[in-house]
C-alpha cells in the first residue's frame, strides 16, 4: 500500500518495544502458610475450606475440611481454636470465627447426609487401633480411606472416648457424636467394644496386624493426699463425668467444692450447677492468669454461678469442713503462707490432671515410656515397629484437636511404613504475615456471633449452651476471611499494571498453570504496583538474577 | 439477632474484581475482554500514574461507547511514550495535537462528525496538566463555552514531567519542581498560586465535571461512563501520581492517589449542571504529612529540619478541602 503524504512508515506497534528489559525486580506469584493453617493442630487447611464456604459451596468446602479432619461439627463444639487466636483478622477488628464456621458445615453435612467418599481399593493391610475417642476414630478414618482394613478397640461400652465420657453434653450433644462416628463407620470399620486389651504386642501378634495405632488417652484422674475423715466424699472428676455421661449421676449434695483449674476442672463445676449444686467452689492455688483452663471457660463458669477460691490449696477435709490455706506465688512457686480458712462441703472433686493407663505396653519391647507417655518419634512411631502413639498418650499438649492432628499424622506415616516408604513431610511454606497485607482493599464487617442459652436454663439441663449460626451469617463470617497469603481472586494485579503486563487466565489456562494470572515478563517493568496493592500479599518482588 | 444482609465481602467494592460479583458489577479493567486501549510496550516510567489513568479511562468510555470513539492527544507524557514513530500503543482512533490547541482539535472532531452524520461517534480529549490549566486554557475555556460535544479528561500529575519536572499551575504549594527551588525561606512552589480547575469548570456552567483518582477505580470508570451517557461538554480531571516526578516508589503510585483522597488534599467529587451532586467520602482519615513525606518533592519539609508551619498549612488546605466538600461524613462516629 502507498502511504499517505509524508508517512513513510506503516504504523506498528508497541508491542515490538520489550521493556520488560528495563526491569531489575520482578514480581512472582507466591502461596503462603496463612496463621490459621500454622496453628491447626489438626493440620486443617482452613483457609481452602473458606474460600468454598465464601462461594456457598458448603459441599466443597466440607470436603475440604474432612480431608484433614473428620470430626467438623465436633471440632466446631469443643476446639479451643487456636486458628482464631493467630488470625490476622483480630489486628483489624476481630479474628474471623473460623469455629463457628467449622460447626456450621459439620451441622450441615449432617443434615445433607453427606457421606466420606469409599476407598478407591483395599490394600489388604491390617491396622489394630485401640482406644476410640478423637484420635483413634481420626486414625480409623485415614486409615480407611487409604484402604487399609482397621479393628478398633475400646474397653467402653460406647466409642467416642473422652468425647462421649468426659465432655459434658451441654458442650458437646451426643446425637452430634453419635452422627460423626457412624458416618466413620460406615466406611467399614471393625468395632470391638467393651474389650480390655492387657498386653498390646501379643494382640499384634494374635491378631496377626501388620501395624497399631495407640490412642487410648489419659483417663486416670491423679490424685493426692488429703487427710480425710471416713464420712468425707472424695470422688476425681473424671468418674464424676463419666458417670453423668452414663446416665448415673452421684449424689453429692448442694456445696461442692472442685480442686485443681483446668478444663475439666470447669467442666467438673459447671456439670455440678447442673445437678443442683447451690455452690460449686473452685479452688485453684495459683491465679487465672496460669490457669491452664481456657479463658471462654471460666467465663463461662463464672457466668453460670460457679464461684472460685484463687491462690488457695486444700489441707484437709473433715466433718463437712475443707480446710483451705492461703498460698502466694514466687515466679511459678507455691509458697504456703500458714493461713487458714474453713469452707463447709459436702463433697470433694479432685481435677488435678490425668493419667495414661499405660500397662498394655510393659511388655511391648521398644516402647519407651517417659513421664507416663509413650515416647514418639517424628512419625508418631514407638520405638517398637509398626507400633504407633498420639493423643494424649505422647507429650504434648492435651486437646482433641492435637489427638486428631496425631492420628492424621500417624495415619500417613502408618500408610508410608505399610508400603514401605519413608515418609517426607511436605515443605512448609514461609508464613502469611499481617504486615504483608494492604488491608485498605477489605471491607468493614462485623463479627458475627452465636447465640447463647439463657443463664436460667443452662443451671437446670444439660441443653447446649453455645448455639449455632445460621445459613446467613455463616456465609458472612466466611466472607470476613482475608485469605492471608493465597491469591482469591480479586483481579487488583491484572487490574493495577499501568504496563498492561498481567493476563487473567482462561479457565483451561489457569487450571493448567494453577494460577489466575500470569505476568507477561517481556513487558512488565518491575514497578511493584501489583505487589503494593495485592490485598493478601501473594506476590513478591525480587530481583533479576543478571 | 436482626439479620444481616449478605454483603460482597471478602473485598467489597473497593479491589478490581471478585470472584463472589456478578460480572457486570465488576469493574470494566477486571473483564479479561477489554479493550487495553494503551497497549503494552509503550514507553512510560516505571509505576507511571498516567499510564494507568488513560487505559482506566479510555477502557471504560470503549465500553460505554461500543468503541465508536476518538481520543484526541495533547503533546505531553502521555503522547511521547505512547507514540515513538512509527510504534503506537493506542488501540483506539487517535489524534495528536499540539501541546495547547487540544480542545480546539477535539471541537473540530466533533463538529466534523456532526456535519457528516457521525455523531454516533464520540469525542474524548486528553491531555496532562500543563497541556489543560496552562497551555491549552483559552481553547479549553472556549470549548466549555460553546458546550462541544466533548468529554476532556485531564490527567494530573502535578507538573511538566515530560520537560523536566517544571512547575505547573496545578502544581501544589511547598512542592519542589525545577523551577520552584526548595531554597530560601519559602522554599518550594509558592502558597496562594495555582489553578483549581475543576471549579473553573463548573464555573462555566457545563454539564458534567468531575474529579477521580486512579486509586479508586470504580469510582473513576463510573464517573467516565456517566459522561459519556450525556451531551456537551464534559470535564473529568484525575490524580496520576508520578514517581519521577514526584520522587516517589514506583510501587507507591497508587498507595499516594489513595492518601491524597484519604488525606482531603485531592477531593473527588462529581457536579451535573453546575451543582456538586456527590463527594467520595474519606473513609479512613490521615493526615497530610502521611501523604507528604513518601515523596522527595515535599522531602525539605522534614530535613534537614522539620518545617512544623509549612505542613500545617498544607494541613489547612486538606482541612478546608473537607469543609468545603463535606469529606467527612458527620455522623461517622466510631459505633
Amino acid at each position: 500500500m502507498q502511504p499517505p503524504y509524508a508517512i513513510t512508515l506503516d504504523v506498528g506497534s508497541s508491542r515490538a518495544n520489550k521493556t520488560g528489559a528495563w526491569r531489575v525486580e520482578r514480581p512472582v506469584y507466591v502461596d503462603r502458610l496463612p496463621p490459621c493453617n500454622d496453628a491447626c493442630p489438626a493440620g486443617e487447611n482452613i483457609q481452602r475450606w473458606l474460600y468454598h464456604a465464601e462461594a456457598g459451596d458448603y459441599e466443597a468446602a466440607w470436603r475440604q475440611l474432612v480431608d484433614d479432619n473428620p470430626l467438623p461439627a465436633i471440632m466446631g463444639r469443643i476446639c479451643y481454636h487456636p486458628c482464631e487466636s493467630a488470625c490476622n483478622r483480630a489486628e483489624l477488628d476481630e479474628a474471623v470465627g473460623i469455629n463457628a464456621v467449622e460447626r456450621f458445615l459439620g451441622d450441615h453435612a449432617i443434615a445433607r447426609g453427606w457421606r466420606f467418599d469409599p476407598p478407591p481399593a483395599e490394600t489388604g493391610r491390617r491396622v489394630l487401633v485401640v482406644g476410640s475417642g478423637p484420635s483413634g476414630l481420626s486414625a480409623a478414618y485415614h486409615l480407611r480411606r487409604r484402604g487399609h482394613a482397621v479393628t478398633l478397640v475400646d474397653q467402653a461400652e460406647e466409642l467416642g472416648g473422652m468425647m462421649r465420657y468426659g465432655i459434658p453434653a451441654y458442650r458437646l450433644p451426643r446425637d452430634v457424636l453419635d452422627d460423626e462416628i457412624e458416618r466413620i463407620l460406615a466406611l467399614g470399620v471393625e468395632v470391638v467394644t467393651g474389650r480390655r486389651i492387657d498386653d498390646l504386642a501379643a494382640e499384634k501378634e494374635a491378631g496377626a496386624y501388620d501395624a497399631v495405632y495407640l490412642a487410648v488417652g489419659a483417663q486416670i484422674g491423679r490424685r493426692t493426699e488429703i487427710p480425710a475423715g471416713d464420712s468425707a466424699r472424695i470422688l476425681d472428676a473424671l468418674s464424676l463425668l463419666h458417670q453423668v455421661a452414663a446416665g448415673d449421676p452421684p449424689l453429692l449434695g448442694r456445696r461442692v467444692a472442685v480442686y485443681g483449674g483446668g478444663n475439666t476442672a470447669m467442666d467438673a463445676a459447671r456439670t455440678l450447677r447442673r445437678l443442683g449444686a447451690t455452690d460449686a467452689v473452685v479452688v485453684y492455688r495459683r491465679t487465672p492468669k496460669e490457669m491452664p483452663a481456657h479463658a471462654d471457660e471460666l467465663a463461662d463458669a463464672l457466668h453460670e454461678g460457679v464461684q472460685a477460691r484463687w491462690l488457695t490449696t486444700v489441707k484437709s477435709f473433715e466433718g463437712g469442713r475443707l480446710v483451705l490455706e492461703k498460698v502466694r506465688l514466687e515466679g511459678r512457686d507455691v509458697v504456703p503462707t500458714g493461713e487458714f480458712e474453713e469452707l463447709p462441703a459436702d463433697a470433694l472433686v479432685l481435677a488435678l490432671g490425668q493419667d495414661s493407663d499405660l500397662s498394655l505396653v510393659e511388655k511391648a519391647a521398644g516402647v519407651a515410656v517417659e513421664h507416663g507417655a509413650v515416647s514418639v518419634d517424628d512419625a508418631m512411631e514407638t520405638g517398637a515397629m509398626g507400633i504407633f502413639a498420639g493423643g494424649d498418650v505422647v507429650p504434648g499438649e492435651r486437646t482433641a484437636t492435637v489427638a486428631v492432628g496425631h492420628a492424621k499424622h500417624a495415619a500417613r506415616a502408618i500408610d508410608a511404613f505399610l508400603r514401605g516408604e519413608t515418609l517426607a513431610p511436605p515443605p512448609r511454606h514461609p508464613l502469611a504475615t499481617f504486615d504483608r497485607l494492604n488491608t485498605w482493599y477489605y471491607t468493614d464487617a462485623d463479627r458475627q456471633r452465636r447465640p447463647e442459652l439463657e443463664t436460667a436454663r443452662r443451671r437446670s439441663t444439660f441443653d447446649e449452651v453455645v448455639g449455632p449460626l445460621r445459613e446467613d451469617n455463616a456465609l458472612f463470617e466466611a466472607r470476613r476471611c482475608l485469605s492471608c497469603g493465597n491469591c482469591f481472586e480479586c483481579d487488583n494485579c491484572y487490574g493495577v499494571c499501568p504496563d498492561n503486563a498481567v493476563d487473567k487466565l482462561d479457565l483451561a489456562a489457569s487450571a493448567a498453570a494453577g494460577r489466575h494470572y500470569a505476568f507477561d515478563y517481556d513487558y512488565c517493568k518491575g514497578c511493584g504496583i501489583c505487589v503494593a496493592e495485592c490485598p493478601c500479599g501473594a506476590i513478591d518482588l525480587v530481583p533479576e538474577v543478571i | 439477632m436482626t439479620p444481616t444482609p449478605i454483603r460482597f465481602y471478602q473485598v467489597g467494592s473497593f479491589a478490581v474484581g471478585n470472584r463472589l460479583l456478578e460480572e457486570e458489577l465488576r469493574t470494566v479493567q477486571s473483564d479479561p475482554r477489554r479493550a487495553n486501549s494503551l497497549d503494552r510496550g509503550h514507553r512510560a516510567c516505571q509505576g507511571c500514574g498516567e499510564a494507568l489513568g488513560a487505559r482506566y479511562a479510555l477502557d471504560a468510555a470503549v465500553r460505554a461507547t461500543g468503541g465508536d470513539l476518538v481520543a484526541i492527544n495533547a503533546t505531553g507524557c502521555l503522547e511521547v511514550f505512547s507514540t515513538p514513530f512509527p510504534e503506537s500503543s493506542w488501540r483506539v482512533p487517535w489524534l495528536h495535537s499540539l501541546f495547547g490547541n487540544t480542545p480546539a482539535v477535539a471541537s473540530g472532531v466533533a463538529a466534523a462528525l456532526r456535519v457528516k452524520g457521525r455523531s454516533n461517534v464520540r469525542v474524548v480529549a486528553q491531555a496532562g496538566d500543563g497541556g489543560t490549566v496552562d497551555i491549552g486554557f483559552g481553547a479549553l475555556s472556549g470549548m466549555f463555552e460553546r458546550n462541544d460535544d466533548v468529554l476532556f479528561i485531564c490527567y494530573d500529575n502535578e507538573a511538566y514531567m515530560n520537560t523536566g519536572v517544571q512547575r505547573s499551575g496545578a502544581t501544589p504549594p511547598a512542592a519542589r519542581t525545577a523551577t520552584t527551588e526548595a531554597v530560601g525561606p519559602e522554599p518550594g512552589n509558592p502558597f496562594g498560586q495555582g489553578k483549581d480547575l475543576p471549579r473553573i469548570a463548573l464555573a462555566h456552567g457545563i454539564g458534567y465535571v468531575a474529579t477521580a483518582t486512579v486509586a479508586d477505580l470504580h469510582d473513576l470508570e463510573a464517573k467516565v461512563i456517566k459522561a459519556m451517557a450525556r451531551h456537551g461538554a464534559r470535564y473529568l480531571h484525575v490524580l496520576v501520581p508520578c514517581p519521577l516526578g514526584w520522587g516517589s516508589q514506583s510501587r507507591d503510585t497508587i498507595r499516594l492517589a489513595r492518601l491524597a483522597a484519604e488525606s482531603g488534599l485531592f477531593p473527588v467529587f462529581e457536579a451535573e449542571d453546575g451543582i456538586v451532586t456527590s463527594v467520595r467520602k474519606i473513609r479512613h482519615k490521615v493526615p497530610v504529612e502521611d501523604y507528604l513525606v513518601l515523596q522527595r518533592r515535599f522531602a525539605h519539609l522534614f530535613k534537614p529540619e522539620r518545617r512544623d508551619e509549612v505542613i500545617a498549612h498544607l494541613q489547612a488546605l486538606a482541612d478546608e478541602n473537607i469543609t468545603r466538600y463535606g469529606l467527612v461524613a458527620p455522623e461517622e462516629v466510631e459505633v
